[in-house]
């Protein structure tokens, strides 16, 4: 998984029939200081996140895993809203 | 499979409901020198690993395979924890 920012949302009318009613959000991976990365990845919300959370993005046929995700062709979805994230320092 | 170190853990309170209770971790993949390689990414533990430890994890749906099959969102799980640095040996 990783963490990335929600920078934008997607609107569709027309879309597969499995995907009606989820919501469709833009989000950017960044780094783990908080920091931006380039690219974004269109994903379904199955968490309620907002604008500017950092998020977990789960990719790949593990995307519809997440529970009222069955069948439905996604290949990310968002699956948390992260709260902290704590890094060990390195030691050496 | 890849080796990688656990170097911190994530707390997310919201989350999809098929992700309950389970312990999430950033880990940094290691190249064959174990030196750190790409970027480090979140996982779910399946080890009972710990912030430090030299672990081996899987990617792509295999990697919800350690828990309820079709039904745990991860697509990065740590499945083995290696013994120490001198049990990995390489040429």
């Amino acid at each position: 998984m990783i963490i990335a920012r929600i920078i934008g949302t997607v609107v569709s009318t027309q879309k597969d029939e499995r995907l009606e009613g989820k919501k469709l959000l833009i989000v950017r991976p960044i780094n783990l200081d908080g920091s931006d990365t380039s690219g974004y990845v269109v994903a379904v919300d199955t968490v309620g996140a907002g604008f500017h959370e950092r998020v977990l993005v789960v990719a790949g046929s593990s995307a519809r895993l997440a529970q009222n995700m069955k069948d439905t062709p996604v290949d990310a979805a968002v699956v948390g809203v992260i709260d902290t994230v704590d890094i060990m320092t390195p030691e050496k | 499979m890849q080796l990688a170190r656990v170097i911190g853990t994530v707390v997310a309170t919201v989350k999809n409901d098929s992700l309950r209770h389970r312990k999430l971790l950033v880990v940094q993949s290691l190249n064959k020198d174990l030196a750190p390689q790409g970027k480090p990414l979140v996982a779910v533990d399946a080890a009972g690993a710990g912030i430090g430890e030299l672990v081996f994890w899987c990617r792509g749906k295999e990697a919800s395979f350690p828990f309820k099959r079709e039904d745990t969102p991860t697509d990065c799980t740590i499945v083995g924890i290696v013994d120490s640095e001198s049990h990995v040996s390489r040429e």
